[in-house]
Parts: C-alpha cells; sequence; structure tokens
C-alpha cells in the first residue's frame, strides 16, 4: 500500500519546462530516503496550471506546487514528505479540486466547466484501469450490448452536438450521411492534425485521456457501420502519438478493440498514422489524400467524405474534441448535452487562451460565456497592466474582436453577426503594446508558409500580401497598398480553392474594419502621391 | 556509398500496410539523414510508385528534406501567440549566435535553422524544439544558453 501519491503533470508544457528531470530527481531522492514503498510517483497528464513551470500534487493532502525544479525537489522530500510540513513557498495556492465531477464547479475553476477534460490531469493517462474507473468503456458496453447502432445515431442527433474542428457541422448530420451509404467498407478518421497557431486542446485531451477517444471512435464505427478507424496525429505531437498507441494497445489486451467486442458481432480496430509537418492536412480531404501516401492537397467537394473518402469508401472525418464528447453523450442522454451552454450551441466548449495574458492556457467553459470573463476572470487579465487590443478568436485564420465586444456572449449565432466564428477555440488575447500592421504581418506570414500551392489565388496572394505588408511596416508604403490590401483578400476570400485561402482575408479585412486608421498611419507621407508599384 | 539496400528493408516493413509512403519516406530520411535522388530513385524502384509522384510528396511536407542537414534541427515557432510574446527577438538573437539565416546550416555542420508552425505549446510561448525536445518561455538569452549546450556536447563527442 503506498500512503503518498505524487501526481506528477507530464504534459508537452511541462516536459517543456523540464518535467522529466524533476520526476528523475523525485524518484532519486525518494528513494535515498527509503520511501519508495510507501510513496508512489504517478504521471498524468495536464493538471490545468501552465506557466508555472513543472506542478505535482501530493494525496491525501491536497497540495499543488508549482515551479518546482531540481534543486527543490529534495526540499519537498525531506519537509513534507518526511516530516508532513508543507513547503509554502512551491504552494499554488489556487489548486483546483480533485474531484471534478461532471456539471460541478471547480473552486479554481471559477467559471469553468469540465466534461471533455473530466478527465485529464485526475487519471494516469498511461492505465486504461483509470480510465474504467471513472466510466470509461460504459457507454460502450451499454452501447453494444444493449442498443442498435441507429439508436447510437439518434441520440448523437438528438444531442445537437456540433464538430469541434472549426466549422461545427452538425455531428449526427454528418454520421447519418455515412450511416445510410450501402458499402463493404466504411472508415472513421480521428483528426487529430491539430495546426492551428494557438490551438493545443487536442493535444492535451490525446495526452490526457487518450481512452476517451478511442471509445468515440468506437461508437462512431458502431453508429455508422465501420470496422476501421484511424487516427491521423501531426508529426510533431510525439508524446500524443506514444500515448494513444499505448492506449489502443491496452485497448486491444482488454478486447475493447479488436474482434467481437463485448461478445458482440461488433469489430473494430484503429491505427495510427502520423503527419509529416503540412497545416493544410487539417482539411479533412487533404488529410484523405495524405493517408493515402500523397501530396496533401484538398479534394474538390462533392462528393463529400462521408459518402466517398478514404480509398473512395465513405469516411466520417472528426476532430478529436467531438470524439471525445461521444461516450458522455451516450451514457448521460442528449438532453444532458443541450442543458449546458446556450440554445444556439449546447455543450462546453474547450479553448486555448493564449497570447498576452497572466493565466494562459486550456479552459473549458459553457457556450456563452463572455470575453471579458475568459480574459479577465480566467485569464486573470493582461500581464504588466497593459491595455487590451484585439483578441482573434479560431485560430489564425479567425475573426478579429475588439473592447466593443468585450461583453458579447460568445456563443456561434452572436459570432456569425459579426463575421467571427468559434473555430478551434484558439483565443488569442494582444495587448496594446503591439502594432495592428505587424500582428497582421505576422498572421500572412503564416498563410504564406502553409499554402499547399494548388491555388494560385492563394498560392501568390498570399506572397503579394505579405510583401505589401512588409513595404508598409519598413515604412515603404504607399496609401494605395490599403486599399490594395482589401482588395486583395477580398479576391482570395471569394476565388481561393479551400478554406485556407478563403479564410485568410478574415483576419485581414477584421483588422482593416477596426484599425484602418492605424494602417494609414504607416504609409511614407513623402510617398503619399506617388501611384503604388507592386 | 550509400547503401541502398536499406531502403528495400524498409519498404519490405510496411509491407502490409495500405498506402505506407510517407512512412517509408521517414524511415528512409532517418537512415540517410535526407532524401536524395538516388534514394528516392530506389524508393521509386521498390514500390513501384512514379518517381514523379514520390518527388512531390517528399517536397510537400516539411518535415522531410531533400538537401543534407546539420546535426541538429533547431525549429523555431514564429506564429502569433509566440510572436506577441517575443519570439522574433529570440530568432534574430539565435540567428546571431549560429551566424545563419532561417533554411541555412552553420558552416560546422551542427545546426540547421528552420521555422516551424505553432508546436501546440503556446501557454509557454515562446518555444523552439531541438531535434526531439521542446523548449519553452524563451528569451534570447536562455535560448543562446540551451544552443551553447548542444555546442559542448557537440564538440566533445566529435
Ligand atoms: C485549412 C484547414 C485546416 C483545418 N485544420 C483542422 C485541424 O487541424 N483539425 C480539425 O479537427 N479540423 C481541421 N479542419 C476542419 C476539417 O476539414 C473538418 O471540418 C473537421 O475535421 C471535421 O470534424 P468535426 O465535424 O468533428 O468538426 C481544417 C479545415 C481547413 C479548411
Ligand atoms: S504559437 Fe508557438 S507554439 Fe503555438
Amino acid at each position: 500500500m503506498h500512503r503518498i501519491h505524487i501526481l506528477i503533470a507530464m504534459d508537452s508544457h511541462t516536459l517543456a519546462q523540464g518535467a522529466r528531470a524533476v520526476k528523475d530527481a523525485l524518484l532519486k531522492d525518494l528513494s535515498l530516503a527509503g520511501l519508495s514503498d510507501e510513496v508512489k510517483v504517478v504521471e498524468t497528464g495536464s493538471l490545468g496550471i501552465y506557466k508555472k513551470g513543472v506542478v505535482l500534487v501530493v494525496f491525501p493532502d491536497n497540495i499543488y506546487y508549482t515551479g518546482v525544479t531540481v534543486e527543490n525537489v529534495a526540499e519537498i522530500v525531506s519537509e513534507h514528505i518526511v516530516k508532513g510540513r508543507i513547503v509554502e513557498k512551491l504552494k499554488y495556492s489556487k489548486a483546483p479540486g480533485t474531484e471534478v465531477k461532471v456539471q460541478e464547479k471547480a473552486p479554481r475553476f471559477g467559471k469553468q466547466l469540465r466534461v471533455v477534460l473530466r478527465n485529464a490531469g485526475i487519471i494516469d493517462p498511461e492505465s486504461i484501469e483509470e480510465y474504467i474507473a471513472h466510466n470509461g468503456y460504459e457507454a460502450l458496453g451499454v452501447a453494444l450490448t444493449e442498443k442498435k447502432p441507429n439508436d447510437i445515431l439518434e441520440q448523437v442527433k438528438a444531442s445537437d452536438l456540433q464538430g469541434r474542428g472549426g466549422a461545427f457541422f452538425p455531428t449526427g448530420v454528418k454520421w447519418g450521411f455515412a450511416a445510410r451509404e450501402k458499402a463493404e467498407q466504411k472508415y472513421i478518421i480521428c483528426n487529430a492534425d491539430e495546426g492551428e497557431p494557438g490551438t493545443f486542446k487536442d493535444r492535451l485531451i490525446l495526452e490526457g485521456d487518450p481512452h476517451a477517444i478511442i471509445e468515440g471512435m468506437a461508437l462512431a464505427g458502431y453508429a455508422v457501420g465501420a470496422s476501421k478507424g484511424f487516427i491521423y496525429i501531426r508529426g510533431e505531437y510525439h508524446m500524443s502519438i506514444a500515448r494513444i498507441n499505448r492506449s489502443i494497445e491496452q485497448a486491444r489486451e482488454n478486447g475493447l478493440l479488436g474482434e467481437k467486442i463485448f461478445d458482440t458481432d461488433f469489430s473494430f480496430d484503429i491505427e495510427v498514422r502520423e503527419g509529416a509537418g503540412a497545416y493544410i492536412c487539417g482539411e479533412e480531404t487533404a488529410l484523405i489524400e495524405s493517408i493515402e501516401g500523397k501530396r496533401g492537397e484538398p479534394r474538390d467537394k462533392p462528393p463529400f467524405p462521408p459518402s466517398e473518402g478514404l480509398w473512395g469508401k465513405p469516411t466520417i472525418v472528426n476532430n478529436v474534441e467531438t470524439l471525445a464528447n461521444i461516450p458522455q453523450i451516450i451514457l448521460n442522454g442528449p438532453e444532458w448535452l443541450q442543458k449546458l451552454g446556450t440554445e444556439a450551441s449546447p455543450g462546453t466548449k474547450v479553448f486555448t487562451l493564449v497570447g498576452n495574458i497572466n493565466n494562459p492556457g486550456l479552459i473549458e467553459v459553457p457556450m456563452g460565456i463572455t470575453l471579458r470573463e475568459i480574459i479577465y476572470d480566467i485569464g486573470e487579465g493582461i500581464p504588466q497592466g497593459n491595455g487590451f487590443l484585439l483578441a482573434q478568436l479560431g485560430g489564425t485564420t479567425g475573426g478579429i474582436l475588439t473592447a466593443e465586444q468585450l461583453d458579447l456572449p460568445l456563443d456561434t449565432d452572436n459570432l456569425r453577426k459579426i463575421g467571427a466564428g468559434l473555430g478551434s477555440g484558439a483565443l488569442l488575447v494582444v495587448d496594446d503594446t503591439h502594432n495592428v500592421v505587424e500582428v497582421v504581418k505576422n498572421f500572412v506570414e503564416f498563410f504564406n508558409h502553409e499554402s499547399c500551392g494548388k491555388c494560385t489565388l492563394c498560392r501568390e496572394g498570399t506572397g503579394r500580401l505579405y510583401e505589401l505588408l512588409d513595404k508598409l511596416v519598413s515604412g515603404q508604403g504607399v496609401l494605395k497598398d490599403v486599399d490594395l490590401i482589401e482588395r486583395l483578400a477580398k479576391t482570395m476570400m471569394t476565388g481561393a480553392f479551400c478554406g485556407l485561402g478563403q479564410a485568410a482575408p478574415v483576419p485581414i479585412l477584421g483588422c482593416l474594419k477596426y484599425f484602418r486608421q492605424e494602417f494609414e498611419k504607416m504609409v511614407n507621407t513623402e510617398q503619399k502621391s506617388v501611384s503604388a508599384v507592386v | 556509398m550509400q547503401d541502398l539496400k536499406k531502403v528495400d528493408d524498409i519498404a519490405k516493413k510496411y509491407a502490409e500496410m495500405n498506402t505506407p509512403l510517407i512512412y517509408i519516406l521517414k524511415d528512409v530520411q532517418k537512415e540517410f539523414g535526407y532524401l536524395s535522388q538516388p534514394i528516392l530513385t530506389q524508393v521509386a524502384q521498390v514500390t513501384d510508385i512514379p518517381l514523379s509522384e514520390i518527388y512531390g510528396v517528399a517536397t510537400f511536407y516539411s518535415l522531410f528534406t531533400t538537401k543534407p542537414k546539420g546535426k541538429h534541427i533547431v525549429r523555431c515557432c514564429n506564429n502569433a501567440p509566440c510572436f506577441v510574446n517575443g519570439s522574433k527577438e529570440v530568432l534574430e538573437k539565435i540567428k546571431e549566435y549560429l551566424g545563419i539565416d532561417t533554411g541555412e546550416t552553420t558552416e560546422d555542420a551542427l545546426f540547421t535553422l528552420e521555422f516551424t508552425s505553432c508546436l501546440g505549446l503556446c501557454a509557454v510561448a515562446p518555444v523552439m524544439m531541438v531535434d526531439d525536445e521542446v523548449y519553452g518561455n524563451l528569451t534570447p538569452e536562455k535560448a543562446v544558453a540551451i544552443l551553447k549546450d548542444y555546442k559542448m556536447k557537440g564538440s566533445s563527442n566529435a
């Protein structure tokens, strides 16, 4: 029996801050103190505390320590573990509750509500037993033994769950398209190519609760009649790849993937495919091309993947977060999801809060929350007392919000009215020490880098936009350049082949709408009379 | 001479997999360091995929390279969340320290400097990756200190 459990967050953020070395030091010090049998060190997913260095929790005392380094591990062991005295200087006062139950608000998380992230940082993601102990695979069991595929489909439809990959397409409707196709083979693809700047929700779900994704995929397979799934993960996400591979193995060993699951006629298995560094592969048809071993260029639509997708077969592509919602919907019923959030957007939404913010990181909140609540309550405001310039919602192709929209309830309807959307859920906060034009230039640098080159408008358009913005920033621009930027952006929006080129102009036009004077201020006054040369 | 037979072995490993080209190229690159023309030609032969298609794939994805690279690949993120937290200054300092621009390799072939798009580590921005290791909360000074470490290790191994 272990007297004490120490949970150490091992996610990509803490690893980037030295978590591995701290864990090694901890194990060493515990063993030196002869405590290895009494104290168990458990790796867990993100504990929801970011930018505060390496984080660990000591149970049963429920004490959170942040900023733990190799140097102060010895003190935690000798003081807290041996003598029971809390190391005050490392203690994190705003610690979250340990049991974050569904529909219950945890102390530190205040306005947060955890459904998709309910297990992240609470269970050991490498242990299928812990997932099962938290009702894991119960939904799959109930579905396979007590319900028909169509019941599952109807439940997902009734929940009105909308896809979390950015487009908010109703998941049940998409599944319905694939379910009615008659085909020998159908596929479920989990889109884990997360490449949208500022977005890392999928990464933390993959690292913190991998079995929820596997269970969600198996349920999708049952509902539409697919026996094979793929998880397409960004090649750079080393830790996510390792965790999901291990989880798939565990699920197979436990008979939860493979042939005749729960002794029924349903068989389902999952294969992981790694990406090789291309943002565009997050677009579902480009992703399919990539799994087929080709250049990841988007396909013409229609046909849409649910009728003709991977290797020409009916295919569902769903985002990681979408799939992680499924087991909960089956367990708790569709009405339960609708009770969360607003009428237009049921459920919770995972946001990644990034940029100039005191408390950045992953948060899960009910739809309908305001920007002010997210930035100033959950995010604890902007560093150094700087002012708020703008926020961008949904990733680098997302819409721009200014101080005017701080109190707007964030749901799909309200955002559509102002030409924005929740997109990938990235929420970038930019403070007023930044020049808008330089920020826009940075956005465009990304598009220019990631344009796949298939269509001329996007390939050339992003390049010319970058040149024009560079000209402005370096003081060579003329007034006409500002108009040209606007015209070019509008042309791309209507004429580009895929979502990348169509959406890239959104933040450019948004910034022009709210901050046109700032662009004009950058114009070189001496050249104002000279006509634009591009 | 490179032992092109290894290409055949790698391809064989994926015989069971549907459309494994990207996986084969990844492993081949790991083995040979980069994807040279003779290597790609060999891949075309063993997989029966047209060379033009293989080139198309090898030049499309940013994790593939058709040119030789340094021992360590430094990938800096300069996307918006890193940018507003000072990644530009970090990148400038790294360029100055290594004496190269992005896309280039140092003369001693120790480092290649590249851009990466967002690594999903924006909560600890700015961020860089050296080979498979990630480093967050960078300042220009911290970044240089990290690279110095690699340099020391690099020269002691040599
Ligand atoms: C340029 C571009 C990039 C995209 N990147 C992603 C991505 O990284 N992850 C994702 O889930 N969806 C991404 N999408 C959306 C997918 O095409 C698709 O709509 C989504 O995976 C469907 O899942 P959902 O219905 O569960 O939202 C992207 C779309 C475009 C146009
Ligand atoms: S923007 Fe640099 S890691 Fe996300």
